[in-house]
C-alpha cells in the first residue's frame, strides 16, 4: 500500500508538470483539466493516509520498483501534444485510472493481510467510480476535429 | 522553488523536487528531456547530494538548457564545448559532483574532438547526451546519429552517411563507464545516471530521447527498446564483440571499466615566493 | 671614457655546434659579474641541426632594447649563417670572429666594413681531450667585452654537467687567444643589487602565481609553450592544477570552467591560437567569468612564421570578439613587465569578472635577460566580489552601480544559479527582451568604463613638444631613442600604453598636453595601433607613424633618426 501512495504522488506530479508544460505552451483549457486531475489524485493519496491509519508519509519505494516503466496510474511524458484537446486529456486519464483500478484489484486478489485487502478493494471501488465519471466526463467533451493538430506555422528557432 | 531556512545543523535531505528550479522548460510537450530531467532530479535525490554541489554542465540544444531546470550550479556554454568546461571545473574542484547534458549535434558533431579527449582522459565525470538523431533546435539538420535515408532541407533524399555509432567511439577512446538508456522509462534513466555518478572516471550515458516536433515517427522507438540481454561487462573487448551486434536499442549498461579516474599532479603546498631562487643570480 | 656602457656580440654555428648553450653561459657569466644582459636567439627552419645564432647586449644600464649594430660577429662555421644578416647588423666599427678552417665570412657579412680576425677555433678545441669549439669561442666572447676569467669560470661550473674540466680549459684557451684582439671592453658594472635572469615567459607564469592563478589550461603553440613548461611543475608546488588541452577550443573552455568553480584561471597561446578562442572568450565577457589569456604574439597572418615577432593581434585582441563584448587588454612593455604586467591582468579579471588579454610578444617571450627584481602589481586590483552563503533571492547579474555583481561559487549554498552565454535578465534566466538585453549590456561595459587603472595604464616619461606613442616591445628601443635625443638637446615624451582596453582617453589627453607632433610606434604591417589611437583619442597636432611588419625589432637609430628628421629633434 505505500506502492499505492507512491503512485497516487507520482500521478499528482505528473499531471501538475503536464498543466505546467501547456500553460508555457498556451494551451489553458487542457492545463486546467491536468490541474483538476492532479488535485483529485492527491486527495487520492490523502486518502490511502487516512485509510491505513498511517500518521505520516510513509518510507516510499525506490521510484524504479514499478514492473512496467513508470507507476501505473502515472501517465508517460510522450502522451503529450502542445495543441491536445481536452477529449485527448481526458482519454489518457481514463488509461491511468483503468490501470490504477487494476493495480488495487491485483493487491485484493493477491491474498494479502485483510486490513490492506479491505483497503484495496476499498481503492479499486474508488477507482472504478472515477473511470466511469470520466466517461461521463467524455461524453460532455467534443470528439477532436480532424485536423486539431494541424499549425499553420512551422517550428520557430529558439536558439 | 522556495528557499528551507533550515534550523542549523539539520539539513533535510534534498528530495527530487528540490532539484527542479521554478523556470518552466520551453520544450515541446512529449519532448523525451521532460524525462531526462525528472531522472536527473530523482537521481540526484537518491544519491543524497545537495544542490550546491552539484553542477550541471551544457552546451547548445534543446537538452543543453537543462541546467536553468535544476537549482543545482549550471553553466550553458557554447555550442560544443561542455566537456572542457566540465574538465576544468572538475580538476579545479573535484569536491563537486559534475554533470554534462548535450544532444547528439552538440555532443557528436561540433564537440567530437572533446568527446574522444574527455573519455581518453577520463575525468570523473557523467556525460548524458540525449540524442534524437536530429539538430532539433535549429529546426531539423541531419545530425551524425541520423539514418543516412532520412530526408531534410539541407539534405534532400539524406545525407547518404553512415551513422556514428556512439557507444563504440567512447569505448575505443576509454570511456570508464557506458549504457544506454531510453527516455520513455524515467526511472530506468534515473537508476543509470546514479549508477553512473556513483562509477568513478567517465561515465557515459547516451539516452534515446525522441522529438516530437522534427521526428514524430520516434514514437515508435518504444516499442523497439529492448533490456539488453547480458550483464555489463569490464572487459573492453567483451563489449566491443557485442557493440558489433547491438541495434542501437539496447538499454542498460554496456561496460563497467576499472581505470583510474584522472588525478592532474599536484598537492604540495609551498609558497609562491619559493620559486623565485631559479631566477636568483 | 675607456669603456663601453653597452658590447653586443653575436655567436653563430650550425647544428651540433652548440651556439646556444655558449650564449646562455655568456650571458650567465655577464650577470654574475654584475652587468644588465640580454639575450634573443634566431636559428634556421630545422628542429636540430640547422643553423642558428645567439644574440646578446651586455650593459651596463638596464634595457631590452636591441643596439644599433653589433660589435662582436664569432661564428663557429658559417653554414647558412648569412641568413641571418638581417638580424645581425655590423658596421666599421665591428669585429667578425671566425675560423679559417671553415672559410672566409660571407660577403653579406664583411660588406659592412667591419674587419676580421681569423682565430683556430676547433684547432685550439682539439688541444683540449673532449673539448669543443663553442667553448672557445666564449672564452674569446668574454675577453673581447672584458669579463674576468673568474666570472667566466664561474658561469661554466653552473651551467656544465659533463666535460666541465675540458669546457673550462677550451674556455681559457679562448680568452687567453683574445688578448691579441682589439676588444670592446664594458665599463665596470654598476653596483651589486638583486637581479634575476629570467624569460619573458618565465616573468609572465610567475606574474599569473602572483596574481593568484592557481588553474591552467594547456595547448602547445610557438611561441608560448614554454610558458606553460614552466607553469607545470611551479603550479604543482604550490597546489594548483594543469590540465593538457586537445586544442585551444578546450583549453579556453577548461580555463572557463574552472573559473567557474572559484580558482583564478589562465591559459597562454599565440595569435592562431587565439583566433580559436575567441567565441569563447565572448561565453567569459557574456557570463561574466574571469579568465587571462596571455597572447605571446608572433608574425602572422594565418601560420606566418612562428619563431619570429611581430605586434600584429590588436586587432583581434580588440576588436575581434562578436557582438559588443568588452573586456580587458594588457601590453607588458618591458620583459621585466611581463610579469607585473600578468599580475595586473589576473587582478583585473578577477575583480571586474571579465576575460583580460595579455598582449606579451615573441621577442620579449622569449628573450632571456638580467633584470632589477620585477615589482609586484600586488594590491592593486581587488579579488572577485563573491556572494555569501544564505543569500536570499540570489540575482548572478545584478544591475550594480559599479557594474560588478557578487558571483556565487558553487558549494555556497542557497547561491545557485546558472551561467549563461544566452542573454539573460538579473537572475540569469535567458531573456529575449530588449529591456534586459540593453540592461546587462550597460552593465557590462560600466564595469570596465569605472574602471580607475592609476598610473599603472600607462609608462610616461620626458616632457616636451614632441611625444612617442608606442606599446609593448617596442618601449625598449624607444626608450633609448629619446634617450639619445635628450642627450642631443631635445626634448621628447614616450607614452607607453599598458592598458589598452578599456581605452583612457582622458588620460591620454593629459599625458599628451602640450603636444605638437605624435610618432606612433609600431611593429606591424597595416598600422593597427594608429587606427586604435585614432578610434578612441583624441591626438593632438601632426601625426606620423613609423611602423614595419615583423620580424627585425626597431633600433634605436631608426627611431631617432625618424624624430630628427621631422621635428629637429
Amino acid at each position: 500500500m505505500a506502492r499505492a501512495y507512491a503512485m497516487e504522488l507520482e500521478a499528482t506530479e505528473r499531471y501538475a508538470q503536464f498543466a505546467d508544460q501547456l500553460d508555457t505552451h498556451n494551451n489553458r483549457e487542457v492545463a486546467q483539466m491536468f490541474r483538476k486531475l492532479a488535485e483529485v489524485e492527491a486527495l487520492h493519496a490523502k486518502r490511502i493516509l487516512e485509510e491505513m491509519r498511517w500518521p505520516s508519509m510513509p518510507a516510499l519505494p525506490p521510484a524504479y520498483a514499478w514492473k512496467s516503466a513508470e507507476g501505473p496510474e502515472t501517465a508517460p511524458f510522450d502522451s503529450m501534444h502542445y495543441l491536445m484537446q481536452p477529449f485527448h486529456a481526458l482519454e489518457i486519464a481514463l488509461r491511468c485510472e483503468q490501470q490504477a483500478q487494476k493495480y488495487f484489484e491485483d493487491i485484493a486478489a493477491s491474498k494479502p493481510p485483510e486490513k490492506v485487502r479491505a483497503a484495496a478493494l476499498e481503492m479499486a471501488e474508488e477507482e472504478r467510480e472515477h473511470v466511469r465519471l470520466i466517461r461521463e466526463w467524455l461524453k460532455r467533451v467534443p470528439q477532436p476535429k480532424p485536423g486539431w493538430d494541424e499549425d499553420p506555422d512551422p517550428p520557430r528557432t529558439i536558439g | 522553488m522556495e528557499r528551507r531556512m533550515n534550523a542549523p545543523g539539520v539539513l533535510a535531505a534534498p528530495a527530487a523536487k528540490d532539484f527542479k528550479s521554478a523556470t518552466k522548460p520551453v520544450w515541446c510537450p512529449g519532448c523525451g528531456d521532460y524525462s531526462v530531467l525528472s531522472a536527473i532530479t530523482k537521481a540526484l535525490a537518491t544519491l543524497g547530494l545537495r544542490p550546491e554541489n552539484v553542477a550541471v554542465v551544457s552546451g547548445i540544444g534543446c537538452s543543453s538548457r537543462i541546467p536553468a531546470y535544476t537549482t543545482c550550479y549550471g553553466f550553458h556554454g557554447v555550442h560544443g564545448r561542455a566537456l572542457p568546461v566540465a574538465t576544468g571545473l572538475k580538476a579545479a574542484r573535484p569536491d563537486l559532483t559534475v554533470l554534462v547534458t548535450s544532444g547528439d549535434g552538440d555532443g557528436y558533431s561540433i564537440g567530437g574532438n572533446h568527446f574522444l579527449h574527455a573519455c581518453r582522459r577520463n575525468v570523473d565525470l557523467t556525460y548524458i547526451v540525449m540524442d534524437n538523431h536530429v539538430y532539433g533546435m535549429t529546426k531539423g539538420q541531419p545530425s551524425p546519429t541520423t539514418e543516412p535515408d532520412w530526408s531534410s532541407k539541407l539534405a534532400p533524399g539524406g545525407t547518404g552517411l553512415r551513422e556514428f555509432h556512439p557507444l563504440v567511439i567512447a569505448l575505443a577512446s576509454g570511456a570508464n563507464f557506458i549504457a544506454r538508456a531510453f527516455s520513455g522509462d524515467p526511472n530506468g534513466v534515473a537508476a543509470l545516471i546514479a549508477e553512473a555518478v556513483r562509477h568513478p572516471g567517465f561515465s557515459f550515458i547516451e539516452v534515446l530521447s525522441p522529438c516530437v516536433t522534427f521526428r514524430p515517427e520516434q514514437r515508435e522507438w518504444k516499442t523497439r527498446v529492448h533490456p539488453a540481454p547480458v550483464e555489463p561487462t569490464d572487459d573492453p573487448g567483451r563489449a566491443a564483440r557485442r557493440l558489433m551486434t547491438d541495434d542501437g536499442f539496447n538499454i542498460g549498461v554496456l561496460y563497467k571499466g576499472s581505470r583510474a579516474p584522472y588525478r592532474p599532479a599536484g598537492g604540495s603546498a609551498q609558497r609562491i615566493e619559493d620559486l623565485e631562487c631559479q631566477f636568483r643570480l | 671614457m675607456d669603456g663601453n656602457a653597452s658590447v653586443s656580440v653575436a655567436l653563430a654555428g650550425s647544428g651540433g655546434a652548440g651556439v646556444m648553450t655558449a650564449g646562455n653561459m655568456l650571458l650567465e657569466a655577464a650577470a654574475l659579474a654584475g652587468y644588465y644582459g640580454l639575450m634573443t636567439r634566431t636559428a634556421g627552419p630545422q628542429i636540430r641541426g640547422g643553423e642558428a645564432a645567439a644574440m646578446l647586449r651586455i650593459s651596463t644600464f638596464p634595457g631590452d632594447g636591441q643596439d644599433d649594430r653589433f660589435q662582436v660577429l664569432a661564428a663557429i662555421d658559417w653554414q647558412n649563417v648569412g641568413r641571418f644578416a638581417a638580424e645581425l647588423p655590423l658596421g666599421p666599427g665591428s669585429l667578425i670572429v671566425g675560423d679559417p678552417a671553415q672559410g672566409e665570412p660571407p660577403e653579406v657579412f664583411t660588406r659592412s666594413g667591419a674587419r676580421y680576425a681569423p682565430v683556430p677555433l676547433k684547432a685550439l678545441a682539439r688541444e683540449v681531450p673532449g673539448a669543443w669549439p663553442n667553448m672557445v669561442a666564449l672564452g674569446v666572447l668574454a675577453a673581447l667585452i672584458g669579463l674576468s676569467a673568474e666570472a667566466l669560470e664561474a658561469a661554466a661550473r653552473k651551467a656544465m654537467k659533463k666535460g666541465l674540466e675540458a669546457g673550462i680549459a677550451a674556455a681559457q684557451r679562448g680568452f687567453a687567444h683574445a688578448a691579441q684582439l682589439q676588444g670592446y671592453p664594458l665599463l665596470p658594472p654598476p653596483g651589486k643589487a638583486p637581479r634575476w635572469l629570467i624569460t619573458g615567459n618565465e616573468a609572465a607564469g610567475y606574474g599569473a602565481l602572483r596574481g593568484g592563478v592557481r588553474f591552467v589550461a594547456a595547448y602547445p603553440i610557438t611561441p608560448a609553450t614554454e610558458l606553460l613548461e614552466w607553469l607545470s611543475p611551479a603550479l604543482a608546488k604550490v597546489g594548483g592544477t594543469l590540465v593538457q588541452a586537445e586544442d585551444e577550443l578546450a583549453s579556453i573552455n577548461m580555463a572557463l570552467g574552472a573559473s567557474f568553480g572559484g580558482v583564478p584561471s589562465l591559459t597562454a597561446t599565440s595569435g592562431p591560437g587565439l583566433a580559436l578562442m575567441i567565441e569563447s572568450l565572448g561565453l567569459g565577457v557574456a557570463a561574466e567569468v574571469p579568465v587571462v589569456v596571455v597572447d605571446v604574439m608572433r608574425t602572422g597572418p594565418s601560420t606566418g612564421i612562428a619563431t619570429k615577432s611581430e605586434q600584429a593581434d590588436l586587432g583581434i585582441a580588440l576588436y575581434g570578439l562578436h557582438g559588443d563584448a568588452p573586456h580587458v587588454v594588457v601590453a607588458p612593455n618591458s620583459l621585466a613587465d611581463c610579469l607585473a604586467a600578468t599580475e595586473w591582468a589576473v587582478g583585473l579579471a578577477e575583480s571586474l569578472q571579465v576575460p583580460a588579454i595579455v598582449l606579451a610578444d615573441q621577442y620579449l617571450g622569449q628573450a632571456r635577460g638580467v633584470v632589477d627584481v620585477p615589482k609586484s602589481n600586488a594590491g592593486s586590483a581587488a579579488p572577485r566580489l563573491s556572494a555569501e552563503a544564505g543569500t536570499t533571492a540570489y540575482k548572478r547579474y545584478a544591475l550594480t552601480p559599479s557594474g560588478v555583481s557578487p558571483m556565487a561559487i558553487p558549494g555556497t549554498a542557497g547561491a545557485t544559479y546558472t551561467a549563461d552565454g544566452l542573454e539573460h535578465s538579473e537572475s540569469g534566466t535567458p531573456s529575449a527582451q530588449a529591456s534586459d538585453h540593453l540592461a546587462q549590456m550597460d552593465k557590462r561595459a560600466r564595469k570596465l568604463a569605472q574602471l580607475d587603472p592609476g598610473d599603472a595604464w600607462a609608462s610616461i616619461e620626458g616632457d616636451g613638444e614632441t611625444a612617442l606613442v608606442t606599446f609593448g616591445s617596442c618601449t625598449g628601443p624607444a626608450r633609448e631613442a629619446l634617450a639619445r635625443a635628450r642627450a642631443a638637446g631635445a626634448a621628447v615624451r614616450l607614452v607607453s600604453l599598458r592598458l589598452l582596453a578599456p581605452a583612457q582617453p582622458q588620460r591620454l589627453k593629459r599625458a599628451l598636453q602640450g603636444v605638437k607632433r605624435v610618432l606612433v610606434l609600431e611593429q606591424n604591417h597595416s598600422g593597427q595601433f594608429l587606427r586604435y589611437l585614432r578610434a578612441e583619442y583624441d591626438l593632438p597636432g601632426e601625426v606620423k607613424s613609423l611602423r614595419r611588419p615583423g620580424p627585425l625589432p626597431f633600433r634605436p637609430a631608426e627611431i631617432h633618426e625618424a624624430l630628427e628628421q621631422w621635428s629637429g629633434a
